[in-house]
């Protein structure tokens, strides 16, 4: 059994600050990463980053994951497992994985759950047909893979990863027909919509997908407007010819690990799903599990790496590392968390947090 | 239907960030057509004569000064928004120039002509590249310089290329 202080899990970007933060501080870290490389997400974000220079805002996100990856590959505190797939949590705190072929197991003193979230899915007639995927599947085709996913997309949700990966598209040569959102506005932003608008992209808020349809293939959808029940209106129908549908309808905490463990998890709509329930200081409520990016609820990749530095920074001090800097650092990241959630944009995080704050976690 | 429905900021929008006309008779001058509260501030930096500010709060939409702006056009590239945009409208008498980024292939060479874009996408006609600057190796956006009639000048703001005839 491999004995280490920090397990984190998830090589992603709040795994690498994770992993970086607490190392910082003097404590020996190992990171699993289920992919052949770390990075997570950042791999195949081409845009540059918003937020503020603590997170390397107008620096793209690969070249952001490239960085920390760097500096997480040279720091002597940190292990890296990649192609390991953490698979339980069990209830004397041994944690076992897949690594290199084998059943390893793994007794940390603390841990870091930095799993992320998985793409939502949408129910319609013919979502089953070939050329229906996430629209991070079809971003990890072409950014990472190198492969044109398309000739003809229509994509569905206009939050920031369906606008994103329609100008990425526009990069690559694809055209997307539309960008179709149910809800009456546009979720992403609006910069991002502004840019695939003035490339020919249209947007259209308040529209929905009927059905795909093709013989063997996806050749087609049917899209309609919807009522403020979500009933399409009669009339309204339209079809669409395109070799391929984008869902980019949100995303799902990836809590499988958390639940294992036994954390306090709760349902909380503004976090996009099942969340683990933690204090301020990213703990939850099992002592020394932690949490951080979006398996604690859907956010920007820039909060994420806040947040990862966070757990990082807490659950090193919680060994005793750092005892002189480690709660300026931990309330400096708190600050810039609060910063970069304090607009209208940070608004549903804001109310997400009151809830699990409320279910008895925060203090 | 409003930005927040499409994404195409409307004439209200756009009235609150334009310089006025007096502001574009003295030369080039920088538009930040950045409109909804974020948490983003790279441009506040970028600008190396102190002429975009922000409140303390990251959230909030930058100010330009179009005082101390001269419409050098560093903030374009910087934006990782890509909402930053130059209008120069005492480049002639018929033609003024806009320089917007860019970051699609093929990059444009001086000289080229391009289809002028509008906020929508539109296609407003053919007009000749007069500068093509790289963002270099790490920032990578191209800032473009277009040489368009004056009253389009504040219509254009992007460039689809190939195909002139």
């Amino acid at each position: 059994m491999k004995q280490v202080e920090i397990l984190v899990i998830g090589g992603g970007p709040a795994g690498l600050c994770a992993s970086l933060a607490a190392s910082s501080l003097g404590a020996k870290v190992l990171m699993c990463e289920r992919d052949d490389v770390p990075g997570g997400q950042l791999v195949k974000q081409t845009h540059k980053f918003f937020g503020s220079e603590k997170q390397y805002a107008g620096d793209r996100g690969y070249q952001i994951g490239q960085m920390l990856v760097e500096k997480v590959a040279a720091d002597p505190n940190i292990e890296v497992w990649t192609d390991t797939t953490v698979l339980g949590y069990y209830e004397d705190g041994v944690v076992t994985c897949e690594h290199e072929g084998a059943h390893v197991k793994i007794k940390p003193q603390r841990t870091v759950i930095a799993t992320g979230a998985a793409e939502k899915f949408l129910s319609f007639p013919g979502n089953d047909l070939p050329g229906i995927y996430g629209a991070g599947a079809v971003q990890t085709l072409m950014n990472v893979s190198g492969v044109k996913p398309a000739e003809r997309v229509l994509m569905v949700g206009a939050g920031n990863i369906g606008l994103i990966v329609s100008y990425q598209l526009k990069q690559a040569g694809v055209d997307t027909v539309a960008v179709i959102e149910a809800l009456p506005r546009i979720g992403g932003y609006l910069v991002h919509a502004s840019k695939i608008q003035r490339a020919g992209i249209p947007v259209r808020t308040g529209y929905t997908i009927l059905e795909a349809y093709g013989n063997g293939k996806v050749e087609g959808a049917k899209i309609a407007k919807i009522d403020e029940k979500w009933q399409p209106i009669p009339g309204t129908e339209e079809d669409i010819k395109c070799d391929t549908i984008c869902l980019a309808v949100g995303l799902s905490p990836l809590t499988e690990l958390c639940w294992q463990a036994g954390c306090q998890v709760e349902f909380i709509k503004e976090l996009s799903g099942h969340v683990p329930i933690t204090d301020d200081f990213l703990e939850t409520t099992v002592p020394g599990v932690y949490v951080a990016g979006d398996v604690s609820g859907i956010e920007e990749a820039s909060s994420a790496m806040v947040e990862g530095r966070l757990a990082g920074l807490s659950a090193a001090a919680s060994l005793g590392y750092g005892k002189d800097v480690a709660a300026e650092q931990q309330k400096a990241a708190m600050a810039e968390l609060d910063e970069l959630r304090a607009g209208p944009m940070g608004e549903r995080i804001r109310m997400g947090l009151e809830k699990v704050a409320a279910k008895g976690g925060a203090k | 239907m409003a930005l927040i429905n499409d994404g195409i900021p409307t004439k209200e929008d756009l009235a609150k960030v334009m310089p006025s006309e007096e502001r574009f008779a003295q030369g080039p001058v920088s538009i930040a057509e950045c409109f909804q509260k974020i948490p983003c501030n790279p441009c506040v930096k970028a600008c190396p004569r102190g002429a975009i500010s922000m409140s303390t709060d990251i959230n909030d939409t930058p100010t330009v000064d179009y005082d101390k702006c001269n419409g050098c056009g560093v903030c374009i590239a910087k934006c990782p928004g890509l909402a930053i945009f130059v209008v120069d409208k005492t480049y002639s008498e018929d033609f003024a120039l806009v320089k917007f980024p860019f970051e699609y292939v093929p990059v444009p060479e001086k000289g080229q002509f391009a289809c002028g874009l509008n906020r929508s996408g539109e296609e407003m006609g053919w007009f000749e590249v007069e500068r093509v600057v790289s963002g270099g190796k790490k920032n990578k956006t191209y800032t473009i310089s277009l040489k368009v009639p004056q009253e389009l000048a504040n219509e254009i703001r992007n460039i689809k290329v190939g195909g002139y005839k």
